[in-house]
């Protein structure tokens, strides 16, 4: 057997592998053949680490220490020092060493530290694609107890005591919906997972399927057992290539161990799943449309009741959870409900993974326990803001979500909080900017958005968003009068109770929490000035009722 | 890359035509295989003329209305014959917050089109596309499978030379 004295972990998530991860860990083999050191060095290729806008990034173990942004040129001098002479390479790392020998260990460091992984747990520390290193991670342990020791009815008790929520964007409880698909009339059941993840700014479905894609498949396992459904299909949006070809070789490697197929485990229970590839359209994430999409038509969402619990995919009782939730459950099953109720707060219990983007240091992904404050985030995790710009707002929840401002700073991130604000948790996109951009600017971006993918069944939401993109768009140009902002006011009070689903319900809240939040810098384009100067003034009209 | 599903006689006299049939026969009788059907034939054809639209119904035995239907509602389907390279510049908010309004700006400048647009030689599209997750590397753009993160402004020029 080949003794090896250090592992070097090389992202190749989707992020790092677009900025050349593959062809650095080529070059690195390359180099300690050269050195005659591939004897004793393993290169491990793993899912996300986190730092995503730092990437490419590597950790090379024992000694834990993290290089980032490595180019191909770097790759010598990290062999000849660190593996060869065992000293750091000190402009590439991350955390902060203070001697030739002391060096704050990675999970130390401030990135780090503040997060608690359970859905993250083997990202960036086992190698995605071998089946063997998961389940030598304690993989597949939990399914295998289950269908041991638990009844259906059982999984779902735990599932229901830990207090999980749907972790997609509504944040309905996972055990009920479970339940009332379990309880649904019919034989044929599905389960679906949700990996459209269409809400800009939200990357995190992706990496963690491409960082440990058999945990997600653990949990359809559980969710179907659960439900009792034998067909699982995972709606992967049609961009995501590796996600696509990560999950179809896990399934691969699923079933030929037989944890997919007829009889698991040898038990009774019998479950196989599909991969079904979206093609392009943000409403296809909210569930009705999705099951629209997979049975090949316009993806425009049902009218609900019924839900898909009752009637879902081809009219059979069906459950859509979201790829994060059902990653939550192995651990759910493995540890018990009152260990996840352990983390986070009282009534948003377990962990959030966050993408975290936009005009911040560290962007990447992270997970941190419910109930963590904004402030953290930004400041510990993220690192602040760079160039020595000063933080303005923070998007939660993707674009439908809430704008917050500088007050909100130590509001805690959980489902309650971030409502009372205005806000909510959504997709888990946390979008921060700094006091370059200009609130009437923005508000017209995410219009944009929803202006484009509105799927024009609906008149209130077709016509709503054209109609507030226009008038958001006049404030940009100073030609609105304070009348227009009312207007927007009514229309947005329509909007939130009118369309048939929540792409239209939620687009007005963008715009009507920047325009409370940021109420003077958005009169003051009535008078013809934009106080950030972003906005096009030229052809203002000077405005009396301002 | 196609000029048209074919410039001369029609489909029938396609080169294309035996894969085109191997697709559809692969996926006939399959419920809810319209989408998957028109991805693989996309891939084929590069675009879904008229012509494919109606073999695609008249194979699977659904209502021409339906495949029009779905092809103009996803945004991954396209009518038009497309450039060689389709370049998508992000202008998801993660994007947009890190310039990727003056990204396209400088694209649209260099290549003397507009947005949607194809250039004259037909080798470039140009359109915007949606936030592709790859928001930690903001601003991003791609050229048909190529994805490039951290743009600026300053290297498009270069980044355009290699097609
Ligand atoms: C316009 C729209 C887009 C959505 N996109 C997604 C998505 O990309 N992924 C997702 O899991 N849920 C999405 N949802 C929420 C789903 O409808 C559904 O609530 C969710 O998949 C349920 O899973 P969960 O209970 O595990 O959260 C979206 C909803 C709407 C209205
Ligand atoms: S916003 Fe551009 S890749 Fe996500």
């Amino acid at each position: 057997m080949r003794f090896i004295r250090s592992h070097i972990l090389i992202c190749s998530g989707s992020n790092c592998q677009l900025r050349g991860s593959l062809s650095i860990m080529h070059a690195l083999e390359a180099e300690l053949i050269k050195k005659g050191l591939y004897q004793e060095i393993r290169i491990v290729e793993t899912g996300c680490l986190g730092l995503c806008e730092k990437g490419p990034g590597m950790v090379v173990y024992p000694e834990g220490v993290m290089y980032t942004r490595v180019t191909l040129a770097d790759i010598p001098e990290i062999v000849e020092e660190h593996l060869l002479k065992g000293r750091f390479v000190r402009r590439l790392m991350t955390q902060p060493a203070d001697g030739e020998d002391k060096l704050t260990p990675l999970n130390m460091s401030p990135f780090f530290i503040k997060q608690k992984r359970v859905v993250l747990k083997n990202c960036g520390l086992i190698n995605p694609e071998s089946i063997e290193e998961y389940i030598a991670a304690g993989g597949y342990q939990s399914l295998a107890m289950a269908l041991d020791q638990y009844s259906p009815d059982q999984v779902i008790q735990i599932v229901k005591d830990s207090n999980l929520r749907g972790r997609g964007g509504a944040g309905f409880p996972t055990g009920r919906k479970w339940d009332f698909t379990r309880r649904a009339e019919g034989t044929e059941k599905y389960l679906i997972c949700n990996a459209d993840e269409g809400e800009p700014g939200t990357f995190k479905d992706r990496l963690i399927i491409e960082g440990d894609p058999h945990l997600v498949l653990e949990g359809m396992s559980l969710a179907a057992y659960a439900i009792g459904a034998d067909k699982g299909i995972i709606y992967v949006r049609g961009e995501y290539d590796l996600s696509i070809k990560r999950l179809e070789q896990a399934i691969r490697q699923a079933r030929e161990s037989g944890l997919l197929g007829r009889n698991i485990l040898g038990s009774e229970f019998s479950f196989d799943i599909d991969v079904c590839l979206g093609a392009g359209a943000y409403v296809c994430g909210e569930e009705t449309a999705l099951i629209e999409s997979i049975e090949g038509k316009r993806g425009e969402p049902r009218l609900k009741p019924p839900y898909p619990a009752q009637a879902g995919l081809w009219g059979k009782p069906t459950s859509v959870n979201n790829v994060e939730t059902l990653a939550n459950i192995p651990s759910i099953i493995e540890h018990g409900a009152e260990w996840f109720r352990s983390i986070g707060t009282a009534t948003s219990s377990g962990t959030k993974v966050f993408t975290l983007t936009g005009n911040v240091v560290n962007a990447g992904l992270i997970e941190v326990p419910m109930g963590i404050t904004l402030r953290e985030v930004i400041m510990e995790i993220g690192g602040g803001i760079p160039g020595g710009r000063q933080f303005k707002m923070a998007q939660t929840g993707g674009t439908s979500g809430g704008c917050l401002a500088e007050e909100h700073l130590d509001v805690p991130m959980d489902y309650e909080s971030l409502s009372q604000y205005g806000s909510s948790l959504g997709s888990g996109a946390l979008l921060i900017m700094d006091d370059s951009h200009c609130i009437v600017d923005l508000t017209k971006c995410f219009l944009r958005f929803f202006v484009h993918e509105s799927c024009g069944q609906c008149t209130p939401c077709r016509e709503g968003t054209a109609q507030l993109y226009n008038i958001v768009d006049k404030i940009s140009k100073g030609r609105a009068a304070g009348s227009d902002i009312d207007l927007i006011e009514k229309l947005s009070r329509t909007m939130q109770i009118s369309p048939l689903c929540a792409l239209g319900q939620t687009a007005p809240i963008p715009v009507l929490s920047a325009f409370q939040y940021f109420g003077p810098e958005v009169r003051a384009h009535l008078r013809g000035t934009c106080p950030a100067g972003i906005c096009n003034m030229k052809g203002a009209l000077a405005n009396a009722d301002s | 890359m196609t000029t048209s599903a074919c410039g001369c006689g029609g489909l029938h006299t396609d080169p294309r035509l035996p894969e085109l049939e191997a697709v559809l026969s692969e996926f006939k009788g399959n419920r809810g295989a319209l989408i998957q059907v028109l991805h693989k034939v996309q891939s084929i054809f590069g675009y879904l003329s008229d012509e494919v639209q109606e073999r695609v119904a008249e194979a699977l035995d659904v209502p021409l209305s339906e495949v029009y239907g779905v092809a103009t509602f996803y945004s991954l389907f396209s009518l038009k014959p497309q450039g060689q390279y389709k370049i998508g510049v992000c202008l998801g908010t993660a994007c947009y917050v890190r310039g990727a309004q003056q990204v396209l700006n400088e694209i649209e400048k260099q290549l003397g089109i507009k947005l949607n647009d194809t250039s004259d030689d037909g080798k470039f599209t140009l359109e915007v596309t949606r936030c592709i997750g790859a928001c930690g590397l903001a601003p991003v753009m791609t050229i048909n499978e190529d994805v490039y993160g951290r743009v600026e402004v300053g290297t498009i020029a270069e980044i355009l030379k290699k097609y």
